[in-house]
């Protein structure tokens, strides 16, 4: 019992990892160009697809595929950004929903039209890696798959991290974000830093596509349950914040592995009523801040009402 | 001095409504000499129909753009499946599963309706995902495979079509003359208030949670309402159909590229997407894609729609939901 309790908590960490890489994108969209793109998931798996074919029927090593593959999807990222996103963030926010809504409808068909219906992976074209594993002691087995990923994430969210603190792009970024017109009187370019920030979201989610079909199975199905994942984990971190996004993504997975001990059905439900009841939990905050703190509310929920006629503090 | 009455219907909407009930009380006859393809080809068309105006009525109107209504037609059809197993008659049952659909809207529009405007589309999203695993814990639902309504195959077709169809057409219609009523009345002003911008509205007294809980529960039935009747024309009930996300894609669709906010723009999109699945549904995935394609034209530089354009050209929108007032000089 406890054996697996632990070998779920490793890899409920692990699939964590996943889960941050996926949502790192979609957490700087809406942290820094308050966008949503929700076509992300979708353009995870076109990310997938592009690599296998690369892999698969060009015959390149995996590496040398995802080296192609990250900067073509940047490219696209950025194109997106200036044909689409930008003329979208100018009809509020409901644009925005419409116009990703129907990209990953045009992604998902498209995808399906072009690759079919069948299953695939990248999991035969790495050889031992998408099955050996690290012997603890005590039983527990740790694949090296879900490590590299794991460490993948940390570097990319502090490679990210670095980027937004210390380079000239991320101060432009990061200006852009909180003042786009004081940010613009200074000789910014907000569409250009915009564009760069897509540019990352978009590579950064391929490498998750590439990542999850290595891990297992994907189809051109596959991409919204991708989206949903990345935005759980992005909402449980808390929006806007990177290093949350990776606690957010750890949340995500502990939680689906943990449910995975009750049953296969119960695991993906659980992930989801952590993140219904993370953001319970935010609304009752923010409404118990309006009553003059948690303990206030509290009190003037279950005490009587106040009776005296002074001023309320 | 100058004094302002509210003036009635104009000329043109004044046709528009006849135009309508005529068009109804064919709908009605259709049966009668109909075949029975044209009546299932109708009936999805009414379907279409009430989704897009419950969807107009939550973006276009209370501005709760929800991506998760997927949640209610699930949930709908899930609820004439038990209904069923329960020896509830199947007619019945797709009517009464549409209205107990309230049982899950209340609840969630508790906590939905709290959230802020995209993190509420998305959290909807979500919260129909989650329905749908709850859903597929009941075996009564087989999993991935689904489950037929095997009472209402023993129906003679005939009788089944015929009945499906006529229930479609009624709610239809009723989809539309609530919404016009409701729009009219003085929730529909609140409601425009909320979407152009909610603490304005508060500050001037608009309750606006009960504003927004009555679109969003009349909404949430009307879709459950169109599940139940759309299962009932499919027969077979899978969860993964029933919860998809393309029923968002398809009602964003037609609200969008038929005029979003506008009275008439729904429908119009209804016809225009039934048309197109149609002319070009064999293409599969490829068609869907194209509609994707379409949604973001639309989008991008025709956001207003079809009826907006329209509108544009005429100087007035055709049934509009505003008063038209006229000036009465004493």
């Amino acid at each position: 019992m406890l054996e697996s309790l632990t070998q779920a908590v490793i890899q409920g960490v692990l699939l964590g990892g996943y889960y941050a890489i996926i949502a790192a994108g979609l957490s700087l969209m809406v942290g820094v160009v308050r966008f949503i793109n929700l076509a992300h998931g979708d353009i995870a798996v076109l990310g997938a697809l592009l690599t296998i074919t690369l892999v698969q029927v060009m015959g390149l090593p995996v590496l040398w595929a995802i080296v192609l593959m990250l900067p073509a999807m940047a490219v696209l990222g950025w194109v997106m950004h200036a044909l689409l996103f930008e003329r979208a963030m100018k009809g509020g926010f409901l644009l925005p929903i419409l116009v990703t809504i129907g990209l990953g409808a045009a992604l998902q068909n498209s995808m399906f039209g072009i690759w079919g219906s069948n299953t695939r992976s990248l999991g035969a074209d790495i050889g031992s890696l998408s099955w050996s594993s690290w012997f603890l002691p005590g039983g527990i087995i740790i694949g090296k798959l879900p490590v590299i990923i794991f460490v993948t994430a940390v570097l990319v969210i502090g490679a990210l991290h670095l980027m937004l603190k210390k380079t000239k792009l991320g101060r432009a970024i990061r200006a852009t974000a909180s003042d786009p017109e004081a940010a613009e009187m200074c000789g910014i370019d907000a569409n250009k830093s915009h564009r760069a920030a897509a540019a990352i979201a978009v590579a950064l989610a391929a490498l998750a596509g590439v990542f999850l079909a290595m891990r297992g199975q994907i189809t051109p199905y596959s991409g919204p349950a991708q989206l949903i994942f990345a935005f759980e984990a992005v909402v449980i971190g808390g929006l806007g914040s990177l290093w949350g996004t990776l606690i957010g993504g750890i949340i995500l997975g502990l939680s689906q592995s943990l449910g995975g001990l009750i049953s296969a059905q119960a695991s993906l439900l659980s992930g989801h009523l952590v993140f219904v009841a993370v953001l319970m939990w935010r609304i009752y905050r923010d409404w118990s801040v309006g009553q003059g703190g948690l303990r206030a509310a509290l009190k003037a929920r279950f005490a009587l009402p106040p009776t005296q006629t002074g001023e309320r503090t | 001095m100058k004094r302002y009455e509210l003036a009635g219907n104009s000329a043109t909407d004044q046709r528009i409504i006849w135009a309508g009930a005529l068009i109804l009380i064919a709908l009605l006859a259709l049966p009668i000499f109909g075949s029975a393809l044209v009546v299932d080809k109708l009936t999805l068309l009414m379907v279409y129909v009430i989704l897009a105006v419950m969807w107009n009525l939550l973006a276009g109107y209370a501005g709760l753009v929800s991506v998760g209504q997927q949640a209610f037609i699930g949930f709908g059809g899930y609820l004439v499946l038990r209904l069923v197993e329960m020896g509830t008659p199947p007619f019945v049952a797709i009517g009464l599963g549409g209205l107990l659909v309230i049982v899950l809207a209340w609840p969630l529009s508790w906590f939905a309706l709290r959230l802020k405007a995209a993190e509420f589309a998305v959290a909807m999203w979500v919260l129909a995902e989650a329905i749908r695993s709850i859903v597929m814990f009941d075996p009564l639902v087989q999993g991935e495979t689904g489950r037929s309504l095997v009472t209402l195959n023993a129906v003679d077709p005939d009788v089944r079509r015929t009945t499906v169809y006529l229930m479609a057409v009624v709610v239809a219609a009723a989809a539309m003359v609530i919404s016009y009523k409701l729009l009219r009345g003085q929730i529909g002003g609140e409601s425009r208030a909320i979407r152009d911008d909610e603490e304005a509205a508060r500050s001037v007294g608009v309750s606006t949670m009960r504003v927004k809980r009555t679109i969003f529960l009349i909404s949430a039935v009307g879709c459950a309402l169109a599940g139940t009747i759309w299962l009932a024309s499919a027969i077979t009930y899978q969860p993964r159909t029933a919860f998809g996300i393309n029923w968002t894609v398809f009602m964003l669709f037609m609200v969008l590229v038929g005029g979003l906010g506008s009275y008439l723009g729904p429908v119009v999109g209804a016809v225009l997407l039934f048309l197109l699945q149609e002319i070009f549904g064999d293409f599969g995935a490829w068609y869907l894609a194209g509609v994707g394609v379409l949604a973001i034209v639309f989008a991008i530089f025709a956001p207003t729609g079809i009826v907006g354009l329209v509108s544009k050209r005429l100087g007035i929108e055709p049934m509009s939901i505003g008063h038209r007032i006229k000036l009465v000089s004493d």
